[in-house]
């Protein structure tokens, strides 16, 4: 049976991680790549990795990143941030990246979800939607959360399915930060109205909010940071509880 | 089906190759994807892989992968165009087919109604929309037959991203379900194919490409 992923997210920085990552006998917290092993050897299935600087200058930077994770890491990765182009999708994937994730190009100029699907497969292309709840109605937002749109969550997340997206990772402001839990009702309504997984993200604090999503939510994978990277919530333990919640998990 | 000669040399997946296993590898390049995650798996193992659509450079391989990703018509339209679709099914050392890779070496392909090499006697289907597609993720294979599978166990995991599957035949050498119960590995003579990516699954993926390496070259291959 296909199993339920375990997605921990990294933010980079001029190749470098931030926000700070708290791991035990880890010299260097700040190199992507020596996490990324450490995530893998931890039972992680994939990993993303948010380029939150995501500068035209820092491109190479990035690009270097990515060739060395691709080089040490032997499970499959996601790199996001500031990607518009189909040329800037070449490179990442010459590198190594399994897929690339976009967001607000996507929303700018939703042509490229085609673009990117016809040449390089659907297999390749995450859309990333923020969203937030205002008024009963789950709005996207853009750059970050920090510019809202009229566009409605539902109807966005199916036209980039019908336009080749592979996956959709879905991130609910109300939640992000909070460790309240994942936004379970839209995760749902998102997995049974369209026909490709969805990650959850956004409200990660204790691994009962991992049982509930794969349960009620109905999400494929679920990503978060801060639990993983302090610490709190170590992956093989996560596992485990999964496994005996009889959620199908890699262990 | 070649036997190992010497089942006494070990190496983790993560260690070396020695002696004997270093292999000449060449990745068919004909313009498919991801390649150099395949490339950095074999160099994990010691070995450097070559990139490589020259047909005396792949005639004069040790072992052959052929990978892919994207879309099989205009793959197959690519391996036209460098003639490598002739030349591969003439191939006499072990050959592994990779995602795209294997279903090329199917008859043909529902993706785009390609047809394909023909060195696999079955044929590719999309998923039924009852279950998600593109399946995505790590999943079991099981009922393991060939060498390529030695020191796996039966319901290892392996990451597959796939639309499409290969029928069952009497070349299936592993079984995965998703929606169906599926071929994820075939094998015919020096030819094979597995439905998963083995360098992106962990330590057992790249145990596999150890036993790639490890598979005997047809003698036959030596006198050409």
């Amino acid at each position: 049976m296909l199993t339920k992923r375990i997605v921990p997210c990294l933010d980079i920085k001029n190749g470098r991680t931030v926000k700070g990552v708290n791991f035990v006998d880890l010299r260097d917290a700040g190199d992507p790549v020596v996490l990324a092993k450490q995530y893998a050897e931890q039972g992680a299935d994939e990993l993303v990795f948010l380029d939150i600087a995501a500068t035209l200058e820092g491109r190479g930077t990035t690009l270097d990143m990515v060739l060395r994770v691709a080089e040490q890491v032997n499970i499959p990765f996601t790199v996001g941030g500031g990607i518009s182009s189909v040329e800037h999708v070449d490179a990442l994937l010459q590198c190594g990246a399994d897929k690339v994730s976009i967001n607000s190009s996507a929303v700018k100029r939703p042509e490229l979800v085609n673009e990117l699907s016809n040449k390089f497969g659907s297999q390749c292309v995450v859309v990333a939607i923020d969203a937030k709840q205002v008024e009963g109605q789950w709005k996207v937002h853009l750059a970050g959360g920090s510019i809202p749109t009229e566009i409605d969550l539902f109807e966005w997340a199916k036209e980039v399915e019908q336009r080749g997206a592979g996956e959709i990772l879905f991130t609910s402001m109300n939640h992000d930060g909070t460790k309240n839990g994942f936004a379970n009702e839209a995760l749902a309504k998102l997995s049974e109205t369209l026909n490709i997984p969805i990650i959850a993200s956004g409200g990660a604090g204790n691994v009962q909010h991992f049982i509930d999503t794969f349960k009620d939510g109905k999400s494929d994978a679920a990503l978060a940071a801060s639990v993983f990277h302090f610490g709190e919530i170590p992956i093989p333990q996560l596992k485990e509880e999964l496994k005996k919640n009889n959620i199908e998990v890699r262990l | 089906m070649s036997e190992f000669k010497d089942m006494s040399e070990s190496s983790s997946p993560s260690g070396k190759l020695e002696g004997a296993s270093r292999a000449s590898v060449v990745i068919i390049n004909y313009g498919a994807g991801n390649i150099k995650s395949i490339q950095f798996a074999f160099k994990r193992l010691g070995v450097d892989a070559i990139l490589s659509n020259n047909p005396d450079e792949i005639l004069a391989a040790d072992k052959i992968i052929f990978p892919g990703v994207g879309e099989a018509s205009s793959a197959m339209k690519m391996l036209k165009e460098s003639g490598l679709d002739t030349l591969i099914p003439t191939l006499k050392q072990p050959v592994l087919g990779i995602c795209l890779g294997m279903q090329l070496m199917c008859l043909s392909t529902e993706e785009g109604n390609a047809q394909g090499l023909g060195i696999f006697q079955t044929r590719v289907k999309r998923f039924s929309s009852d279950v998600k597609v593109p399946q995505m993720g790590w999943n079991v294979i099981k009922d393991l037959k060939s060498d390529l599978f030695k020191g796996i166990k039966e319901n290892e995991y392996m990451y597959l991203v796939h639309s499409y599957y290969a029928e069952h035949c009497n070349e299936t050498i592993a079984k995965t379900d998703y929606g169906i119960n599926y071929a994820s590995a075939l094998q015919h003579n020096n030819f094979y194919g597995v439905q998963f990516h083995p360098e992106k699954s962990s330590t057992a993926g790249a145990k596999i490409l150890e036993n790639f390496l490890k598979l005997e070259t047809e003698p036959i291959a030596k006198n050409q």
